[in-house]
């Protein structure tokens, strides 16, 4: 088995899909919502809405962490970078996310040393490399990627390198559901649950979203038939008026989570009271920092952090299409002065970002056939 | 940076941090195990694989029961269809037809 | 860049480059090299608006027709499983001029070579290149050579100009393109830009990959010989990958191109490369492939001459050209998904050849 090629299997692809047509009421227009940035470009990728019926309606959600990172902190990172000898180090897709005076990319191309790095332990081998430089890793993830964080910086303090800090941005996946939740625009019947988010968190703190909020939330991985065998799963719960957490991702998600993942967290991280997401505004403890104890290890401690707060342009919507209130192309900037080329809003930058994946798979396509028509 | 894709182990090197040599459709990269700590994997299993750490074993057996299951979903399809379509419903003490 | 013929309009063109100054992505090879390409060099040098921008220019002298190129090369690292940047100067130009139709016979080769440069290195670049030029069959003729301040020039970079002599019935024209016609890859894509990146050894992957550098003045022969007059375009992607090249054509001759995702030949270590680092083989340079756009009653004979000469066997038709969507790419994938690819936006690796 390779665990991906069985995914993706044509026939029962095709199969699934006609299961999912029997279980749908007609009558009924459904509204499911994948959190997951990762789940938003699988559907965009594999074409799933063509091979789902006209009413389930996908609406995608937050879960995309350049998304939802707010310009200022950027703006903070990259201040930081502009002190000598200090390497700003970030996974790739940060790469090309605006900041008030530019992206990385564009503060590289001005003598800043930026630095793409494919994993935190990279960072920390980049202090070990360079030591009379500081490295400083821009962190952003959910729960996925924040015990890779905080398992690097307890390397690095048990090692005592002392050129390497976290300018630490790390949020978590909860509360921005239930910010969704709470938004009066927002009517869903169900959620198509974070598969990666899950391997380190479990599955039960998704259930006050089955139990107080009845809707079903079915974790799902990230393969077409994992996503289309999850939708069978929710239109049961559906069918049946219940509302329950189901694990579809079971290969890889362990229900009670990853203990380990969970005390290396604990040990380096603790909430803060309240962080700003982009779009979503001001959400309590929803963010993590990094603890007194690791004091020498975080950015925010060595270094002066300008604390810059940037509010979007009021024109781009990014806040309404990250609560799925408004599709990316409602947005009145999509496609005009908010392009993949020249990004306004994170959404487009962030390959995960809804209107990025909607720019690619839909909307170029869409274009040209209404040009065709008018012709 | 959601990706997370599964690699198999091919080497196992002991030692703080604990690696791991993974194979990903023939790229290899030396991963951390750190978070796997609880339930260290072995040579020739599957994790799942972000940002260069192992985030959690992939069950070969919840794999397959998975498939199982899925393929099943058309096989019952295909027998209710062909079942209806003789009517047996009405009937009953009836042989069932090849 | 094709030297444009005299347009008779007296109007001088405006430089409609608007960027401040030079970005990384400025050489790429995608969209953002194009704008530079079209909105400064044309306009000043050629004297008229940009029309298709060529791999290598025509140019009479004489009554005779002459292709003449010219490519840069700073690859870092210098060597690299598979071959080095001496061997990319010889074959990357040959390669130009091939699929321009046109058989490269001479180059001339600029050094700029690093104060300090160990001149083992640069006696192994001067013998990769004296090798190459033997097997691709052409001659090296000339050159010049500057040295320039320690930390002014990464080590060595190398700049060769071809020119050529075209084979008769040959015409390479994005104009000549219809729906109907098919597009072939001569063989996997994504190898050379995938082995530097990994031998940069940033990112700690292993894989057992080599840079696909070689002249495929011989595949293009055997495709001549076989169906010259077939042969509506093409051209070898080199930065940006075969989803530039062909955009370059949807933009030249307005029509669609339709690829399928399941015939375009990917080693399994590129595909799991890219998969880890996020990145489409279709954006990814290559150094020894060729994108053919034929005439579809010569397609079979022209596979067929591909495959059966030697280093062709994977080659493929991965995809046709199309009324719809106009002036664009388009990639379907065997789950009815589909979705439009552009250009190279940014770059994702730079320094790969």
């Amino acid at each position: 088995m390779r665990f991906v090629d069985e995914f993706r299997d044509p026939e029962i692809i095709n199969r699934t899909a006609d299961e999912i047509r029997r279980l749908v009421d007609p009558k009924r227009h459904y509204r499911l919502m994948e959190v997951c940035g990762g789940h938003t470009h699988a559907i965009y990728r594999f074409g799933l809405k063509d091979v789902l019926p006209s009413n389930i309606e996908l609406i995608h959600g937050p879960g995309c962490p350049v998304c939802v990172l707010p310009m200022g902190r950027i703006d903070d990172g990259l201040a930081i970078a502009q002190n000598p000898n200090v390497v700003f180090a970030a996974f790739g897709d940060m790469m090309r996310v605006p900041g008030t005076h530019g992206s990385p990319l564009e503060h590289k191309a001005r003598g800043a040393d930026v630095r793409i790095v494919y994993s935190p332990s990279d960072a920390l081998k980049l202090a070990r490399t360079y030591p009379d430089k500081h490295v400083m890793f821009f962190a952003i993830g959910f729960e996925t990627t924040a015990p890779s964080t905080a398992l690097t910086l307890i390397r690095a303090r048990a090692e005592g390198i002392k050129n390497f800090s976290v300018f630490c941005n790390h949020v978590t996946i909860i509360p921005a559901i239930r910010a969704i939740l709470d938004s009066p625009d927002m009517r869903l019947d169900a959620f198509i649950g974070p598969g990666h988010v899950s391997t380190v968190i479990g599955c039960r703190p998704y259930e006050w979203i089955a139990v107080n909020e009845g809707k079903p939330i079915v974790v799902s991985g990230f393969e077409p038939l994992d996503m289309l065998q999850s939708i069978v799963m929710i239109l049961r719960q559906l069918r049946t008026g219940e509302a329950k957490v189901e694990n579809q991702y079971k290969r890889v998600v362990p229900w009670e989570g990853n203990h380990a993942a969970l005390r290396a967290m604990a040990e380096v991280f603790q909430l803060r009271p309240y962080f700003e997401w982009r779009g979503l505004g001001f959400i309590s403890q929803s963010a993590l920092r990094i603890r007194d104890e690791y004091a020498e290890w975080d950015t925010e401690q060595r270094f002066h952090v300008p604390g810059v707060r940037v509010t979007d342009p009021r024109a781009a919507q990014c806040g309404e299409v990250l609560k799925g209130v408004l599709k990316p192309a409602q947005c009145k900037l999509f496609g005009r002065e908010c392009t993949p080329e020249h990004p306004i809003g994170a959404l487009m930058v962030s390959t995960e970002g809804s209107c990025a994946a909607y720019h690619s798979y839909e909307h170029r396509k869409n274009q040209l056939t209404s040009i065709q028509t008018v012709a | 940076m959601c990706l997370a894709i599964p690699g198999k182990i091919i080497e196992l090197i002991p030692g703080t941090p604990f690696l791991g040599t993974v194979e990903v459709v023939g790229v290899r990269r030396k991963v951390d195990l750190g978070l796997l700590q609880d339930d260290m994997p072995k040579l020739g299993d599957w994790v799942l694989i972000h940002v260069g750490f192992a985030m959690s074993k992939i069950s070969e057996e919840d794999a397959m029961d998975q498939m199982r299951t899925l393929t099943m979903l058309g096989e019952a399809e295909q027998a209710m269809q062909e079942v209806q379509g003789y009517g047996l419903e009405e009937l009953d003490g009836h042989e069932k037809p090849n | 860049m094709n030297g444009q013929k005299p347009s008779g309009e007296i109007a001088e063109p405006k430089v409609r480059f608007r960027d401040a100054q030079i970005e990384m992505a400025h050489g790429a090879g995608g969209k953002a090299s194009r704008k530079l390409v079209e909105g400064l060099f044309v306009p000043i040098l050629s004297g008229a608006l940009p029309q298709s921008l060529t791999d290598a220019a025509h140019v009479q002298i004489n009554g005779a027709a002459m292709a003449i190129t010219t490519d840069s090369f700073v690859v870092k690292p210098l060597v690299f499983p598979g071959g080095s940047i001496g061997e990319l100067a010889v074959n990357g130009t040959m390669n130009d001029l091939a699929v321009s139709g046109a058989v490269g016979k001479a180059l001339v080769a600029t050094f700029v070579l690093e104060e300090g440069l160990p001149t083992a290195v640069l006696e192994a670049e001067v013998r990769a290149m004296a090798k190459a030029a033997r097997q691709a069959g052409v001659s090296i003729v000339g050159g010049d050579t500057k040295v320039v301040e320690h930390g002014k020039a990464d080590k060595m970079y190398i700049s060769t100009t071809g020119v050529g002599e075209f084979m008769p019935g040959v015409r390479v024209d994005a104009a000549s393109v219809r729906p109907g016609d098919k597009v072939i890859l001569s063989g996997p894509i994504g190898d050379h830009g995938v082995t530097i990146l990994l031998a940069r050894g940033d990112l700690d992957f292993e894989a057992d990959l080599r840079s696909d550098t070689r002249c495929v003045l011989p595949l293009v022969q055997a495709l001549a010989r076989e169906t010259a007059p077939g042969i509506r375009w093409m051209r070898d992607p080199t930065r940006g990958g075969v989803a530039t090249s062909l955009n370059e054509l949807a933009r030249d001759c307005g029509l669609g191109i339709t690829i399928f995702e399941e015939q375009i030949p990917v080693r399994d270590e590129v595909r799991g490369a890219c998969e880890l680092l996020g990145l489409d083989p279709l954006h990814i340079a290559n150094e020894g492939q060729f994108l053919a756009v034929v005439a579809a009653e010569s397609a079979d004979a022209a596979m067929n001459a591909l495959t059966m000469a030697d280093g062709g066997d994977g080659a493929r038709i991965i995809g046709e050209i199309r009324e719809e969507p106009a002036s664009s790419v388009l990639v379907t994938t065997r789950y009815g998904g589909s979705r439009i690819i552009d250009m190279l936006v940014g770059d994702p690796l730079p320094r790969i050849c």
